[in-house]
């Protein structure tokens, strides 16, 4: 029999759980990386999920919301469920994009396909309800079916792009500058004109209209006698296809870095170890009289010291330059906490980027219950 | 040597050309059912079966037992994979979970499900679905909560 049987071990006490959780960064390796909240990895602890004890456990704190950037930490999920979402933000949450270019006329020095690739790379944003719930995929025609059978304007956003370089009579003599030269010298995302089909002007009108995200994006330059002609269909699409149809510039998430200041750095070493880090994660204090007072703080006898404290650990990169000095060794920890994970979402317009992650996790819980019946009609082969 | 080998070579010897009936069939040879859903998504579009009638996309792979199973999910990745190892080990009756993607050209993602003589391999992963599900409920609910009390507070 076990040594310990009979005997309950003590329930982990707050300190130990925060231990377990923390990854340490040290000057060559990292120790403790792997998840360890299964059942049956501590004697008298259950583990086990239980959708009450995530619901307390589970905590969301938000940093930064803006319809281009949102950031927040998702506090108590495992990499491998915080990874998932990151995923399906970057590559399975379907937008609108540019699929097709039928190019009438190009006479400019950018190759037709190169022009098609950059054309398509344009984020576009419109009405968010009628993307999402009236446009609906569209498909390839069956072979011996009219190229259009297919098309229709719940599937299909027709745009257009018509300028031709011509001199401008009225440019001053001494001007070199292009843009004063000619008319239409430069080609910008916003002189792409939106095409309704069928319904599609009543559905996106006003500031709902299909539009660039960004409308300065330059696509072509001409000189006087070129000219674009071009039409274009934009399709949905998924990031897993092509990362045209991305919702997001970046997502991404990076583990909340701890400092642990073991024993006192005082003086000028305090001064350096401030140095050793970003501006703001760290500081340095006077010793309060109070702590000098208190025996075995490390700081009896030096009141009115400087002394190290961590501001923000939040914002350190974990460059570990602090750990290069010999003067700071043993002195201070450096980790990172596995269960506090900061995420970064950049939407690209056609999304706002916190609406994002709530259409990530939507699109897992789909994942889920489209499996779900799959799994109970499975096919048994054994 | 065993005995089973001797006979084993004997047969071999009566056909030069020996029949391999006795190795073991590859994992990732696609049964007759699942061929047919694969040559059914070829002709017609993807995105229009899953609106429709979404084709079988997981299965049982061969040399399977009740409490220790191989699955084969069709058109799924790490996404999923990693997300339902997690979930499926978290749950007490299973003794062993793992997922693989057995090739990265084929869009195919095997999870390997051993479990105690308390449930079966199927039930668990059914079960590792429903977990994963309430599992987003629960952060639905305190993502948007949290965001509107922050967007309150500023």
């Amino acid at each position: 029999m076990a040594p310990s049987a009979g005997k309950k071990r003590a329930p982990p006490t707050a300190e130990e759980i925060d231990e377990r959780n923390m990854v340490g960064v040290n000057k060559e390796t990292v120790t403790n990386t792997t998840s360890n909240d299964y059942p049956d990895n501590y004697a008298n602890e259950e583990h086990a999920w239980d959708k009450d004890d995530f619901r307390r456990s589970f905590k969301v704190q938000w940093h930064d919301n803006q319809q281009f950037e949102a950031q927040f930490s998702l506090i108590g999920i495992d990499a491998s469920i915080a990874n998932a979402f990151r995923r399906i933000l970057i590559a399975e949450i379907p937008t609108l994009a540019i699929e097709t270019v039928f190019v009438n006329n190009n006479t400019s020095v950018i190759q037709d396909e190169v022009l098609a690739h950059r054309l398509g790379l344009i984020p576009f944003t419109g009405s968010k309800k009628v993307i999402c719930d009236v446009m609906g995929f569209w498909q390839k025609p069956a072979e011996g079916e009219d190229t259009w059978s297919t098309t229709f304007d719940t599937n299909t956003v027709g745009l257009s792009l018509k300028a031709k370089c011509t001199h401008n009579k009225d440019a001053p003599q001494d001007s070199k500058d292009p843009k004063v030269l000619y008319h239409n010298a430069h080609i910008y995302a916003k002189d792409i004109t939106f095409d309704p089909l069928g319904g599609q002007s009543e559905w996106f009108t006003e500031d709902d209209k299909i539009r660039p995200v960004n409308p300065d994006i330059l696509i072509a330059k001409l000189r006087p006698g070129q000219e674009l002609d071009i039409e274009m269909h934009m399709h949905k699409g998924y990031g897993w296809d092509h990362s045209k149809y991305s919702p997001v510039a970046t997502a991404s998430y990076r583990l909340m870095p701890t400092i642990k200041i073991t024993q006192p750095i005082l003086g000028e070493d305090a001064k350096k170890f401030v140095q050793c880090f970003m501006p703001g994660v760290a500081g340095v204090e006077k010793v309060t009289r109070q702590e000098a007072r208190t025996p075995d703080s490390g700081y009896e006898g030096h009141e009115g010291e400087l002394k190290v404290v961590v501001k923000d650990a939040m914002r350190d990169t974990v460059s570990r330059e602090v750990l290069r000095h010999p003067e700071f060794e043993g002195k201070v920890k450096l980790g990172r906490r596995r269960d506090h994970f900061i995420f970064s979402i950049e939407s690209s317009g056609q999304w706002d980027s916190d609406e994002l992650f709530l259409e990530a996790v939507k699109t897992m819980k789909r994942k889920c219950s489209v499996l779900k019946p799959q799994v109970t009609n499975m096919v048994y082969t054994f | 040597m065993p005995g089973k080998t001797k006979s084993r070579c004997a047969d071999a010897e009566e056909v030069a050309d020996t029949t391999m009936e006795d190795a073991p069939t590859s994992a990732q040879q696609p049964s007759d059912g699942m061929q047919e859903d694969q040559s059914g998504n070829n002709e017609e579009e993807d995105e229009k079966d899953e609106e429709e009638v979404e084709p079988q996309r997981v299965r049982i792979l061969p040399g399977s037992s009740n409490t220790a199973a191989s699955f084969e999910f069709l058109k799924e990745g790490h996404t999923m994979g990693n997300a339902l190892r997690y979930i499926i080990m978290k749950n007490p009756d299973v003794e062993f979970c793992a997922y693989t993607i057995p090739h990265p050209s084929e869009d195919k993602m095997n999870i390997r499900i051993q479990t105690y003589d308390t449930t079966t391999a199927s039930a668990a992963l059914a079960k590792g679905l429903q977990d994963l599900e309430d599992l987003c409920d629960v952060v639905t609910d305190e993502f948007w909560t949290k965001r509107h009390d922050f967007m309150a507070s500023k």
